[in-house]
């Protein structure tokens, strides 16, 4: 395979392609209300209404309006796509005729809905357009033309330069500089390198990293064998979630296709690099998304995380150093090599770059897929693209990074999103799951939820997190159930703190997130349930 | 001489037929080799055998095989958690650990359908907990469990990444979008 024969692919499929393209979503959303089932309709309709060489039915990736779902798209009739809603197996033949120019009752969507208009997209530039499941469609808008850039024309420490230049920080919550890394492997010794990437979204109401792999899975495999030709690695690991049946297939439908036309395995473009990838399916631990944790459960073992260091770049999977990235930071090197660092850094603010794909989900009028430039406004996503709450309620307060997160109340919405200032409001940015409540949601209960979650999936090793969370979802109860006092909230705020400073892994650190900013911010909610002290004899009341 | 060469030499033979028959017979603990075959004469042991071998019996490979096991047999006993020790050459106790620190795994046989209950957040805080509490009433078990004839397991999931059609519930497999406690009832009554 050299650039001249991926150019010729490109050609030839861009040439065979139909004047009128109707996109199919075929995501786990869609594909739940018979997403495969509608397709099916339309190509039968396409052949019965006798359209078929001028219109092609195409299966594609996450259109991002899952609320709204399932959706059809349809291009090359209008200057502007048609967005069918709310789509029906039985509508297809109406789909199908009115590009005949036939009327349609159907729901049509407005493509310059702010929920479209807001969205500055590279992550999912290609989600929603090309088929996950040919390799040829990837190739056409440009796919593995970064990789060759990558392995011909720049040495590998110019790729971890042009990585640190973009300034792109990992997108798996904790924000730590993705170059800065990519460097610390590449200068690590040892003749064997591992790279892992971590499709491991364990946290609920999050499914970024579930819609990049089912929607433009290459996008993800090329990130990886640019990683791997920076850092000097030559196997990869992609460790997905046992949960997304549908991802991990598609992901290896993508590695068969690009180990076919050798665009991974030995000799990549004729060069020496050599990269293969793994599949290694998850097995429902949350505690997994920690990095010693995954790299535990990649070696087949229990998912128990270790104190660091040594860090994984030193010393990782199997003792060797390792790179380990989440799915939307890989997502995210294609575009860097191909445009360069410094139109990357152009995006976002001064210390948080680029975009941040969001699942805005919860008591939202508009669920769906957002990837925003950083500093935007919350204010913008959840009143504007995400219309608000529904039936008439207000927005009382947005969570975001699932469990080791907070609850950011309503006054707070003219926050801009980015690492810092949602650290300062006592949450975190995590991996981009943005669960929206209104005023009937009783905080007290949220953080109830989340105590039993981080209870359930605490892996025990160490004592702070195992016996901690359980204590403190005991505390919880004990308040929900109206017979705690002062004192009790005392003590959760006292254990707050323990299980913060003295867990092992951020699972624990974490832990208390909710609790905390729920506190902190939600105070009389707590306080309304507590019952007067009540003393025994000899015990007086504390001052 | 000769006579005490013989006796020397039965009593060798006597002595050597007696270690190779001790070898041919089944070893009291079963040897971490590849081939043994399963008593039961159950054919998906082979088939697991066949995918383990694929793997080349990898010992890092135990998570991929509990999931083909789990695949096959539906749940995870102890039957075959020690066949899989014996060919991945792991002790039963690191094996049994990975298959009870993984949610994924379950121990204990499933009803002939599962009723999986997405409770991620954005499902909880559309009213998850509700079609929980209305399916534990209706069918009288608590999540985890089967019902006494069989028919159904209750299961609440962590979140399956369906949050933009919350709440989301897993009927044998095939996810189904915005479930209100009715629609949970009307399907799980559909099956009993």
């Amino acid at each position: 395979m050299q650039i001249e024969d991926l150019n010729a692919i490109a050609e030839k499929h861009i040439a065979s392609r139909k004047k009128i393209i109707v996109r199919t979503c075929m995501s786990a959303g869609c594909m739940s209300s018979r997403a495969d089932a509608i397709k099916a309709n339309l190509e039968k309709a396409v052949i019965e209404q006798q359209l078929d060489a001028d219109v092609e039915v195409r299966r594609v990736g996450c259109m991002g309006f899952c609320g709204q779902g399932p959706l059809v798209g349809i291009d090359g009739v209008k200057e502007k796509e048609i967005l069918f809603e709310h789509i029906k197996p039985e509508d297809a033949e109406a789909i199908i005729a009115s590009l005949k120019g036939m009327q349609t009752n159907l729901e049509i969507g407005d493509p310059d809905h702010p929920f479209f208009a807001k969205q500055t997209k590279i992550v999912r530039a290609n989600g929603g357009i090309i088929d996950p499941e040919k390799i040829e469609d990837y190739i056409a808008v440009g796919g593995y033309e970064a990789l060759h850039n990558a392995l011909t024309e720049m040495q590998p420490a110019q790729v971890v330069d042009e990585v640190t230049k973009s300034g792109l920080r990992g997108r798996g919550g904790a924000g730590f500089p993705t170059g800065l890394k990519w460097g610390t492997v590449a200068k690590s010794p040892g003749a064997k390198k591992y790279i892992i990437c971590n499709g491991d979204e364990g946290d609920p109401g999050a499914f970024m990293d579930r819609s990049v792999l089912e929607s433009d899975p290459h996008l993800v495999l090329e990130g990886m064998a640019i990683a791997a030709y920076a850092v000097g690695s030559d196997q990869g690991f992609l460790y997905v979630r046992a949960e997304y049946p549908l991802a991990i297939s598609r992901l290896q439908i993508a590695i068969k296709q690009a180990k076919a036309l050798g665009l991974l395995g030995s000799g990549i473009f004729e060069t020496p690099f050599n990269f293969n990838v793994d599949i290694r399916i998850g097995a429902g631990a949350f505690v997994c998304g920690e990095e010693t944790a995954l790299m535990m459960s990649v070696e087949g073992k229990r998912g128990t995380p270790r104190p660091r260091p040594p860090f994984p770049a030193e010393s990782g999977l199997f003792g060797c150093p390792t790179l380990i990235n989440n799915v939307e930071s890989f997502a995210n090197i294609t575009a860097i090599i191909k445009k360069g660092g410094d139109w990357y850094a152009g995006i976002g603010t001064e210390k948080s770059k680029g975009t941040k794909v969001f699942a805005l989900t919860g008591k939202i009028k508009n669920t769906g897929l957002i990837e925003v430039p950083m500093g935007i406004p919350l204010r913008q996503i959840v009143m504007e693209m995400g219309g608000g709450a529904p039936d008439g309620r207000q927005v009382k307060s947005v969570q975001t990074g699932g469990p080791s997160g907070g609850c950011i109340p309503a006054e707070f919405l003219d926050t801009p999103v980015d690492y810092e200032s949602l650290m300062k409001l006592g949450s975190i940015m995590g991996s981009g799951g943005m669960v929206v409540m209104d005023d009937t949601t009783n905080m007290v209960e949220i953080a109830k939820f989340y105590m039993e979650f981080c209870k359930d999936e605490s892996c025990g090793k160490c004592i702070p997190c195992r016996a901690g969370t359980t204590q403190m979802e005991n505390l919880l109860n004990k308040i929900i159930a109206r017979q705690a006092t002062r004192r009790d909230l005392a003590k959760l705020e006292e254990l707050c703190d323990m299980v913060k400073n003295t867990s092992l892994c951020g699972l624990g650190q974490t832990a208390p997130n909710p609790v905390l900013s729920t506190l902190k911010y939600f105070r009389n909610e707590y306080e309304e349930l507590l019952q007067p002290d009540t003393f025994g004899p000899g015990v007086t009341a504390m001052k | 001489m000769s006579l005490a060469n013989t006796s020397l030499l039965q009593l060798l033979t006597s002595y050597m037929s007696a270690i190779l028959n001790t070898a041919e017979k089944p070893p009291v603990t079963p040897k971490p080799a590849v081939g043994i075959k399963h008593p039961s004469g159950d054919k998906r042991f082979k088939i697991l055998e066949v995918h383990m071998k694929k793997l080349q019996f990898k010992q890092d490979a135990l998570i991929e095989v509990l999931h083909k096991a789990q695949e096959l047999f539906g749940y995870l006993e102890d039957d075959v958690l020690l066949f899989v020790s014996h060919h991945l050459k792991l002790p039963p106790s690191r094996v049994y650990g990975v298959a009870t620190f993984y949610h994924f795994f379950t121990l204990k046989p499933q009803g002939e359908h599962t009723c999986v209950v997405c409770m991620g957040t954005a499902c909880y805080v559309k009213g998850a907990d509700k079609v929980v509490a209305a399916l534990e009433k209706f069918a009288k078990i608590k999540p985890g469990e089967t019902t006494a004839d069989n028919k159904l397991s209750l299961l609440t999931a962590r979140c399956i990444g369906a949050c933009g059609i919350a709440p989301a519930v897993t009927y044998d497999g095939q996810v189904a979008a915005k479930q209100s406690p009715d629609d949970a009832i009307a399907k799980v009554k559909s099956w009993m």
